[in-house]
């Protein structure tokens, strides 16, 4: 089916230079050639929000790109040192809005780490499986738009009824479909409700057959082969020396995951593989993010099977709300409520910097704590911002048609972006 | 491990089971390529700068009695449990650094913080010639936080607009400092 044959992977480096993020149309070329330069956003709907490529075409031919990003900069690091820190743990899910509970996640790590505190393994369980039903949530949005960009407008509406089904079960475990704001310093906000466990069950049930059945769609579908392989290559050379992390990084043959390297929650006691391909173009992300899916699905089976009980949240009264009932009859409890509301608790003085793997990557915060109740400097590593780095090395051989498929690829969210 | 073997070593520290070393601004490059090729810290996740102006100022908390007697006006229980520790200069930027080996079990990879301090002004060496990677993040920090790098090859506003006058995350930077446009205005 497939006529052209693949462009393999380069070997060595094919970052531009000086500036790595910028391609620039050769000299030579520029006085020689038409070049025309072209305006690709910030408002074309495949930029997958507001991104920006100046991009310089000699003929068909990508040259020159630039990738300029900042339109949706709304200051969340400034606006989090303002608020106490319990407050502040709202912002973070609205970063990246498609993987909301990583972003949350690896704040109240950061927060959880300066204060010594032990998650009841409850907690850390549900952490994981909420977890994995956002990248499967994330993913889906991903391969549902990335396909809707080269054409498949059918896998769009496949990909949003699944994705319906986990924003259902987010609803019914924290009353909000997305931006939850479920984890709280100390474990979960609220207890899991009883009903989750067979809903949650049925859905991880069902996914795996939803995969193959879009992958039936995908793979044997001409055009997406044509359109994905050997496209927007990298070498694992420059994968790494860029920054890259997550599914475009797994793609180009590293095998690399926090979840296996660094684990963190509980996920040195799930089973689970990391998927790698050697291509390190957009098939393979394509590949990659299939096959995330259907790890997360087999986490999220475990998860299940696994959830301890006991507490959901620590008890720790300097910390952690006490529970509702007890603010009608006991007056310290109602004290401490009082005084956690509206100071915050204290956090140790100190900085620390916790990453976690999120659904594009290596998500990391980096916090800084004075002593008192509202954080001092809140950083966040964000995936998608690093990704867009790589443009520039992607697209050094791209036709324009191909630029959709490349940026469509990196999986970026531009709320994550540009923060 | 001992880290005073990285060129221009100033001191280092473990809290919170990371490890940080800070090193001496003028040697940052000589530093960051010792640790990535003697060290193996070939990823940089992160430059993070972090500005310390007023630091501790908002004192500590409770109604403290002092010779004219206690000052009740005060909102004492605002503040601090205790004065932080003081820094030495304004800025401080934390570079986030990795060994991302492929295939690492774990226990075998490791990260470190590499931290320079500056002051207002002053120009931190560029680590672009060693991580790429650091090309937007050295232009974020420059946006946002007013640190300059020396031998950035572009070293232009990235989030913000690029007439934009300040750095909105340094902490003398006013919330909802942004001036307001009318349109039947000059």
């Amino acid at each position: 089916m497939v006529v052209t044959e693949r462009r393999r992977i380069y070997e060595g480096t094919r970052i531009p230079s000086p500036i790595p993020t910028v391609l620039r149309v050769d000299e030579v070329l520029r006085e020689e050639g038409d070049i025309l330069e072209v305006n690709f956003g910030p408002n074309h709907p495949s930029t997958h929000g507001v991104l920006r490529l100046v991009v310089e075409l000699n003929g068909e031919e990508v040259v020159g790109v630039r990738a300029v990003v900042g339109y949706l900069h709304t200051g969340f690091e400034k606006n989090m040192e303002q608020k106490t820190y319990w407050k502040a743990i709202t912002y973070p899910a609205r970063i990246d809005y498609l993987s909301f509970q990583y972003n949350e996640l690896v704040f109240v790590l950061a927060i959880e780490k300066l204060l010594e505190l032990e998650v009841p393994p409850k907690a850390t369980w549900m952490r994981m499986l909420l977890g994995e039903l956002n990248r499967i949530h994330s993913h889906l949005i991903w391969l549902g738009t990335a396909a809707l960009e080269l054409g498949a407008i059918s896998m769009l509406w496949y990909c949003f009824r699944e994705r319906d089904a986990v924003l259902d079960l987010f609803e019914l475990v924290a009353g909000a479909r997305m931006h939850t704001r479920y984890f709280q310093a100390g474990g979960l906000a609220e207890d899991i409700p009883r009903g989750f466990y067979p809903e949650c069950r049925r859905f991880a049930d069902l996914m795996p057959k939803r995969i193959d059945e879009y992958e039936a769609i995908l793979d044997r579908q001409a055009i997406w082969l044509e359109r994905t392989k050997g496209i927007g290559l990298i070498s694992a050379e420059d994968a790494i020396a860029l920054g890259q992390s997550g599914p475009v990084l797994r793609a180009s043959g590293v095998e690399w995951d926090l979840r296996k390297t660094q684990p963190y929650l509980a996920y040195d006691q799930v089973e689970f593989d990391v998927p790698v391909y050697q291509n390190g173009d957009v098939y393979d992300r394509y590949k990659v993010h299939m096959d995330e899916m259907r790890e997360s699905t087999r986490i999220v089976q475990q998860c299940i099977d696994g959830m301890p009980d006991g507490p959901w949240i620590a008890d720790d009264r300097k910390v952690v709300l006490p529970p509702r009932h007890e603010l009608h009859t006991s007056m310290e409890s109602l004290i401490h409520h009082f005084k956690l509301v509206t100071e915050g608790y204290r956090v140790p003085e100190g900085e620390v910097y916790v990453a976690v793997e999120s659904a594009r990557g290596e998500m990391g915060c980096y916090l800084v704590s004075d002593g008192g109740p509202k954080p001092w400097r809140v950083k966040f590593r964000a995936p998608s911002f690093v990704a867009l780095e790589a443009t520039a090395t992607m697209m050094s051989d791209a036709l324009v048609a191909d630029m959709i498929a490349i940026l469509g690829s990196l999986d970026t969210v531009m709320g994550d972006c540009d923060r | 491990m001992s880290w005073d073997q990285v060129p221009g070593f100033v001191e280092d520290w473990e809290a919170f089971g990371e490890t940080t070393v800070v090193v001496e601004r003028e040697q940052l490059i000589e530093a960051a390529e010792h640790l990535k090729d003697e060290h193996g810290f070939n990823f940089l996740a992160d430059i993070s700068p972090t500005d310390y102006l007023g630091w501790g100022r908002t004192g500590v908390a409770g109604y403290w009695g002092h010779a004219a007697g206690r000052d009740i006006n005060s909102p004492g229980s605002w503040g601090l449990a205790r004065l932080p520790s003081p820094r030495p200069a304004r800025f401080t930027v934390s570079y986030h650094l990795l060994t991302l080996r492929p295939g690492a079990r774990p226990g075998e990879t490791r990260r470190l913080r590499v931290q320079i301090r500056c002051e207002d002004g002053e120009a931190v060496p560029s680590v672009v010639s060693v991580w790429p990677t650091a090309d937007w993040h050295e232009r974020e920090a420059w946006d946002l936080m007013g640190i300059r790098f020396a031998g950035h090859p572009e070293l232009t506003r990235i989030l913000m607009e690029d007439d934009w006058e300040g750095h909105p995350l340094r902490k003398d930077y006013p919330l909802g400092g942004e001036p307001v446009r009318f349109s039947n205005a000059e």
